[in-house]
């Protein structure tokens, strides 16, 4: 287009007012917009994640056979997920806590659900970088508040899996799930 | 290496300047795409399917980086992820089925460019280079279109696999060692799979880089033209763009409007049903046959059914295949006529459209079964295809009597035919 309103433009005199040319311009360059969007958005969308990924999107576990004060790994999403049978005394070791004084504050009521919060369901996941946090597994380092412990830069997390020493930023999350039955929670 | 009266690049901005005192890049485009690229006035549709080439070119390469990220080469699951991309991996089936029709697309622009250079003598002096590194990417991209069908892991991918790398057993002695060295095996297998993998992304990148070298050679004499008549003077000639961008613009928007229109309405009339089956090792479909932009080779490959010359039938067929495109090599120095362009040169001109009509028929050849009257039909054709270059073209070219060439450019486009120019001589 730089070259146009050179000497061939038969119009090129006119100052006021749009060319007929400016108008042929303007929407020809428009129209090949659309259609390098139209055809750009398939090629970045490609990389979500796709229909058969998506399917596996939420699990069932039945958490039955977790003896109080017991917890599993499980894997949803291709992430470990821990399900713990909290003890009456690690109930009350979190409870007894200043919500205020916490870096992510939350109770344990609000990581649980009504009626079962002896269950914690969390993300395996370290909310600093991403490390699988210890102490899910009989006999793993649990950290100085009992709960979790990840040990690539140190981060502990108390009985309600809340953040309490270290560099993480926040709570270990806590998914989307319900008790379908008494034994059975659907998560995702 | 251009005219002297093209337009020198001026930078408009301070940082244009700095920028061209650096890596004059701008400068380069410029030269090559840009005003300052002098094209001869007269040049008509047939001169968009070069660019339309390198566009059929870019698509593939990013449709293909995209499929890439989601397709497994492992004999295993190959079909499958193929499969994956169709029904699961977002607007999977569209990028999947702009890929396999793109190939089709690229083989018909690149088929009516090479058509463009055979009629208007495109091949001759001063642009032989241009020539045969054409005929390269065409090699090349024969080699990519085939590994790449081979992907897919159906039963025609597979089974092509087997005799395409079976015309390497045709070879006395060393055949059967080369095959097995090709495919990693005894059969198309992982090993196969992976390596055509691995070249099939390799090679589109060989092709760039042949093209480079194509468009070098092209800009070193200029574009050739409809009348074949060197450009004399600056009249002969437009500054390439706005003009011819804007030309190849809407020769680009036309071929996407067919290329939706497969790629949305048909995309799979030109594939074949088999291969939408698992590859089996232990089941060849009934009626093996390659895509359509390898028929007419498929037929000459088929034209020998007996030895001959104590040479097996097998080794004649391989043999002539691979002659019938390497013989696009010589063809320069097969073509003695001082006038490039068909129109100006009656014999030339009927000979030319019977070798299409001749392709044409070997291409039908190549897509019916192995048998009459397609067999003896297209031994007929093969047969016609090597006497054309090898013994029509030579003699056209010496007893013909041209027509009167325009005396330039601007006088066939503004003179009308009233003028008598110059003879044949004065053309190169």
């Amino acid at each position: 287009m730089a070259t146009v309103g050179q000497s061939e433009s038969p119009d090129a005199g006119v100052i006021e007012g749009a060319r007929r040319r400016d108008f042929i311009h303007v929407a020809a360059v428009s129209w090949a917009g659309i259609g390098v969007g139209a055809i750009g958005l398939p090629l970045i969308n490609q990389m979500s994640a796709s229909a058969d990924v998506l399917a596996l999107a939420s699990i069932e576990v039945d958490v039955s056979s977790i003896q109080t004060g017991q917890a599993i790994k499980t894997s949803w999403r291709k992430q470990p997920i821990f399900i713990r049978n909290l003890t009456p005394v690690e109930i009350a070791d979190a409870n007894k806590v200043d919500v205020a004084t916490l870096r992510d504050p939350q109770t344990l009521a609000e990581r649980t659900k009504a009626g079962k919060e002896n269950w914690l369901i969390t993300l395996g996941v370290c909310t600093h970088l991403g490390c699988v946090p210890l102490g899910a597994a009989e006999g793993e380092v649990r950290g100085d508040f009992g709960g979790y412990f990840c040990p690539c830069h140190g981060s502990h997390y108390d009985t309600a899996a809340r953040i309490r020493k270290g560099p993480a930023p926040a709570n270990l999350a806590v998914p989307e799930y319900e008790f379908t039955s008494d034994t059975v929670v659907k998560i995702g | 290496m251009s005219f002297s009266w093209a337009k020198q690049y001026q930078p408009t901005s301070a940082f244009g300047q700095w920028v061209d005192e650096r890596l004059p890049l701008p400068r380069f485009v410029y030269n090559a795409v840009g005003a300052g690229y002098p094209a001869p006035r007269n040049l008509n549709y047939f001169w968009n399917f070069g660019f339309l080439a390198g566009a059929a070119l870019m698509i593939q390469i990013i449709t293909g980086i995209v499929l890439a990220m989601h397709y497994a080469a492992n004999s295993g699951i190959a079909f499958d992820s193929v499969e994956h991309i169709m029904r699961d991996v977002n607007s999977g089936w569209l990028i999947r089925y702009v890929h396999a029709n793109g190939a089709s697309m690229f083989f018909i622009v690149v088929y009516i460019h090479i058509f463009r250079g055979l009629y208007f003598g495109s091949y001759k002096a001063p642009r032989e280079m241009l020539w045969l590194l054409g005929v390269v990417i065409f090699l090349l991209m024969m080699a990519t279109a085939f590994m790449g069908y081979v992907l897919v892991w159906g039963q025609m991918s597979f089974w092509g696999a087997q005799v395409i790398t079976g015309f390497f057993s045709a070879l006395p002695l060393v055949g059967e060692p080369i095959r097995q060295w090709l495919l990693g095996g005894f059969a198309p297998d992982d090993a196969t799979l992976n390596r055509f993998f691995s070249l099939h992304y390799l090679l589109p990148f060989v092709i760039l880089g042949v093209i480079i070298l194509h468009v070098w050679a092209l800009h070193i004499p200029g574009s050739n033209n409809p009348t074949g008549v060197n450009v004399k003077s600056e009249q002969d000639t437009v500054p390439f763009h706005p003009y011819y961008t804007a030309k190849d613009s809407f020769g680009f928007a036309i071929f996407l409007i067919v290329f939706a229109a497969l790629v949305f309405f048909a995309p799979n009339i030109l594939g074949h049903a088999d291969n939408y089956i698992p590859a089996n090792p232990l089941s060849t479909p009934a009626h093996i046959v390659p895509e359509w932009y390898f028929w007419p080779f498929y037929a000459i490959l088929r034209a020998f059914t007996v030895d001959f010359l104590w040479i097996p039938a097998k080794l004649w067929g391989v043999l002539a295949m691979f002659a019938s495109i390497l013989l696009l090599f010589f063809l320069p120095w097969l073509d003695r006529s001082p006038v490039r362009s068909g129109t100006y040169r009656p014999m030339f001109k009927i000979f030319f459209w019977i070798l299409m009509v001749d392709i044409l028929i070997l291409a039908v050849c190549g897509m019916k079964p192995a048998e009459e009257p397609w067999v003896r039909l297209g031994q007929l054709a093969a047969a016609y295809y090597f006497a054309h270059f090898l013994i029509i073209l030579p003699i056209i070219s010496k007893i013909e009597k041209p027509l009167p060439l325009p005396n330039s450019i601007t006088e066939s486009v503004l003179g009308g035919n009233n003028t008598v120019g110059a003879l044949a001589g004065n053309a190169a």
